[in-house]
């Protein structure tokens, strides 16, 4: 029964994480229909930031927050505006473009990674790392707790940023219709860079909040790509909500599985998942739900 | 036993019906016409008898066949032809390449279809733009590669959804002259039409709804006056006639 | 009627090519060359002309390299049987594999051909009692000599284009472009897209399996990280088809040219021409800057996708026009 409670328990924790990854990748898919494959080497790149500044400034991660969202947010606009808005105006027969490109930035990211820092595993131990708090012989891990609460923090700063500011609204009216929104006077080239930007800043404040419990190398973005498309699509694309719902699902299915069945199985778990999900619940979870 | 018949169609979209008990028969050889105002469900009863959608409930019958839960290639092997409302040219392609590719549901071999496909392109009065890329056709000719591209497909039922829109008074003129001599040809015809001046001069009969639901069925004449259609309608009439 | 003798040129230098470049380096690009060219031609038909953009082709590539391997190293049967049985089980793959991607559209298919390669490779992986997993399998190599992998190669790469040029002139090739470019106006046209749709996939399964099979045969040894490669394998297909031509029936094998010399270009540091400046001209970091172009193909690939995507979408074939202006102002410009 411990040995459930406690997996339950890092489940939800990281699922949180998981909820901010899936947020940025369902917001740029709302906003833009854009499936950015290049989402987990963002955080990858956050990851990386988090450790320089860490390792050469004695920085702690959570402070570093305050610099790895806002180099991300950056970088995620201008990926947007030279490598993707450009793209729409591009006469191709190739259908999927925008898919490949972001690949293609994925690869570029991972690469460049590898040439400044190499393939070596990196780590980032502050106190916290390996701390823990008890409640009734189950161990809430510090660092996990920390960044489930940071995370739903963000989160509820960016729904009331959606409902309540200008741009929140103008974001959505560009999801919901960019045609539209064009007409009532918004620029949606520009409210596609911000967003897009957005979502770079979370999965960099997920990157960052994770790193202290995880480990670094160039090669971790794909996975955490894949993942992020599990959360998307188990969620149901364009839902904010629903990705919260699908990165505690993830969350939960990948501690089960790894407490029991194995160690290995963590990556195919998520990709069986997400394959299945494609087949039967096109809609994801929303469907199920009908918010 | 009709020709074609719908019974009692009906589409539930979630909870809104698009389409709601419409019943109607087509007689062999006539053109049937189909009028309603925006978004009373229309194109929904041509994406049903296609195929496109399943119905929720009712049955459409065609020579005698039940074709409801058919495939639309099934649907359009067993000779119901289609066009769409917002065309959808094959724009890579060239028109003749687009209605070979139509032709070679009924000629197995390639150059019979290339016969086929050019014998359609000119009964259509499409010799023209025969080896032009589709994405370079102006309107008026998109539509008529619309058309040509189902009529190669040799259909005996043929639906034309709102082919006259968005064209001027002469281009309107070759395409009532089109749709009768397709109709001469044999060819059945349904038709979707918001210009009042082609759907009440070509059609035989003439079915109106509104919200999805059959407000009147009869002769031109007859729908022409009736209370409802004119109320249905109120408006649409004056910008007609111009 | 205008006879082109350029293919015709082109096949007999492709024939004698073994005969007089002797240097085995030069032969094993060829074959590589060839290889990818069959692999892109496969891709093709899929991705530029049906319009379901394949970006898991390593699945076929891999299943058909691990038959021909398993065939010998569990069966003791020769290798080469993995060619014909290699391309039946690809075309077996394509049936559960089209079953699961056909009903997505657009992205979401090419995102479960991705799931679906990292998932194979995985099994592969894992499932050691019957892959051997990461420690690979080992074949040995029937001939000592390159040519006759070489000429196997060309009749594969020749076959490939053939077939393709052959079938895209076919009710299946009209009917195949035609799901590329609206799906539902085919469906209306009496078109069964998802029988075409997987009749498409089949072909370029058996084609890029084929190749698969040849890998296994050639190279002598096979792991799940290699022949079920994302970057290597998978994106590679992509670059060459894009790179050439998409929807072209020459296009992949101008692509596989052009890929292969840039993948080695930078793997052995400009043909050994960085090595050597190095060494006449003194200097020493040359060897650290020969040792990360050598690593840095990856990286090329990745700029190489996002240029191509930009600057030159329908590659060196389908945007020929653009090519030759740029060559032409380049020209005038030097006058």
């Amino acid at each position: 029964m411990d040995v459930f409670l406690q997996t339950l328990v890092a489940g939800i924790l990281k699922g949180g994480l998981y909820g901010l990854i899936g947020i940025g990748m369902t917001l740029i898919m709302g906003v833009m229909g854009i499936i950015n494959l290049s989402h987990g080497q963002m955080m990858m790149v956050a990851m990386y930031v988090t450790y320089v500044f860490f390792h050469y400034m004695g920085l702690d991660p959570y402070v570093t927050l305050l610099i790895s969202m806002p180099s991300l947010f950056l970088l995620g606009m201008l990926i947007q505006k030279y490598l993707l808005n450009p793209l729409i105006r591009v006469e191709s027969i190739l259908p999927e473009n925008q898919v490949l490109m972001t690949v293609g930035i994925g690869m570029v990211l991972t690469e460049v990674a590898r040439f400044i820092f190499t393939s070596n595993y990196l780590s980032v131990r502050t106190t916290y790392s390996t701390a823990a708090w008890y409640i009734g012989g189950i161990s809430f891990s510090q660092a996990l707790c920390i960044a489930f609460g940071l995370a739903c923090t963000l989160t509820l700063a960016l729904f009331l940023f959606l409902i309540k500011t200008d741009l929140g609204r103008s974001i959505r009216a560009v999801s919901q219709d960019a045609e539209a929104a064009e007409l009532l006077g918004v620029n949606s080239d520009r409210i596609k860079v911000i967003t897009m930007g957005i979502g770079a800043a979370l999965v960099a404040a997920a990157g960052t909040l994770l790193l202290p419990i995880y480990y670094l190398f160039p090669d971790i973005g794909g996975p955490f790509t894949r993942k992020a498309f599990v959360i998307t699509i188990l969620g149901g694309l364009g839902s904010t909500v629903g990705a919260i719902f699908g990165g505690v699902t993830l969350g939960l299915a990948e501690a089960f599985g790894a407490t029991y069945i194995g160690m290995d199985f963590e990556d195919m778990i998520g990709l069986i998942i997400f394959l299945l999900v494609l087949v039967f619940l096109p809609g994801g979870i929303k469907t199920l739900t009908k918010v | 036993m009709a020709y074609f018949e719908a019974k009692g169609i009906t589409k539930f979209f979630g909870g809104l019906a698009a389409v709601n008990g419409v019943s109607f028969k087509v007689e062999q050889g006539q053109i049937y016409g189909l009028i309603g105002p925006n978004g009373s469900g229309k194109t929904t009863i041509f994406n049903l008898i296609n195929g496109f959608y399943p119905l929720t409930k009712g049955e459409i019958h065609f020579e005698g066949k039940q074709i409801s839960g058919l495939k639309t290639h099934q649907i359009c092997r067993l000779g119901i032809g289609r066009t769409f409302q917002v065309v959808k040219p094959l724009k890579r392609m060239t028109v003749l390449d687009n209605v070979i590719a139509s032709a070679f549901l009924h000629a197995g071999r390639k150059h019979e279809a290339l016969k086929l496909a050019e014998e359609t392109i000119e009964f259509c009065g499409l010799t023209a733009y025969r080896d032009k890329p589709a994405k370079s056709l102006p309107i008026a000719s998109r539509k008529r590669l619309e058309i040509t591209r189902a009529v190669a497909t040799k259909p005996k039922l043929l639906l034309l959804d709102e082919t006259a829109a968005g064209l001027n008074p002469s281009e309107l003129e070759e395409a009532i002259a089109l749709i009768k001599k397709i109709s001469a040809s044999g060819i059945t015809i349904i038709i979707v039409e918001h210009i009042m001046r082609v759907i009440m001069t070509i059609s035989e009969r003439i079915l109106a709804i509104n919200h999805g639901m059959v407000i009147a069925e009869g002769y031109p004449s007859e729908i022409a006056s009736n209370e409802e259609v004119i109320t249905a309608y109120l408006g649409e009439d004056y910008s007609a006639q111009s | 009627m205008k006879r082109s003798y350029g293919p015709l040129l082109l096949l007999i230098c492709l024939a004698v090519f073994p005969l007089i470049v002797r240097d085995q380096y030069y032969q094993h690009l060829m074959i590589l060359v060839l290889m990818w060219a069959a692999i892109g031609a496969g891709w093709n038909l899929i991705s530029g002309y049906t319009g379901q953009v394949l970006f898991g082709a390593a699945c076929f590539f891999g299943v058909g390299a691990y038959t021909a391997a398993l065939l010998l190293h569990k069966l003791e049967i020769s290798a080469w049987w993995g060619l014909p049985l290699g391309a039946v089980v690809s075309v077996a793959l394509a049936f559960p594999f089209g079953w699961i991607c056909f009903r997505l559209r657009g992205p979401y298919f090419a995102l479960a051909t991705l799931a679906l390669n990292e998932i194979l490779r995985h099994i592969a992986t894992i499932w050691e009692s019957l892959t051997e997993g990461m420690v690979g399998i080992l074949v040995m190599q029937t001939f000592v000599s390159k040519a006759p992998y070489y000429y196997i190669a060309l009749v594969l790469a020749i076959a490939s284009v053939v077939i393709v040029d052959k079938v895209m002139k076919s009710r299946f090739g009209y009917y195949f472009v035609s799901i590329r470019e609206d799906q539902d106006a085919a469906e209306s046209m009496g078109i069964n897209t998802t029988f075409y749709k997987m009749v498409s996939l089949c072909l370029s399964a058996v084609l890029i399996g084929l190749a698969g099979a040849l890998y296994t045969n050639y190279m002598g040894f096979i792991d799940p990280h290699v022949v079920f490669s994302l970057h290597n394998i998978s994106i590679m297909a992509i670059l060459v088809g894009i790179v050439g031509g998409v929807g072209t029936v020459y296009g992949p094998a101008v692509g596989a040219f052009i890929m292969v010399v840039i993948d080695e270009l930078f793997r052995s540091g400009g043909f050994g021409l960085l090595a050597a400046l190095g060494k006449t001209m003194q200097w020493p970091f040359m060897e650290s800057v020969t040792k990360y172009v050598s690593q840095a193909h990856t990286l090329v690939f990745g700029i190489l996708v996002i240029v191509v995507i930009l600057y030159l979408p329908n590659g060196v074939v389908g945007d020929w026009e653009l090519v030759k202006k740029k060559i032409f102002f380049w020209k005038r410009q030097t006058v």
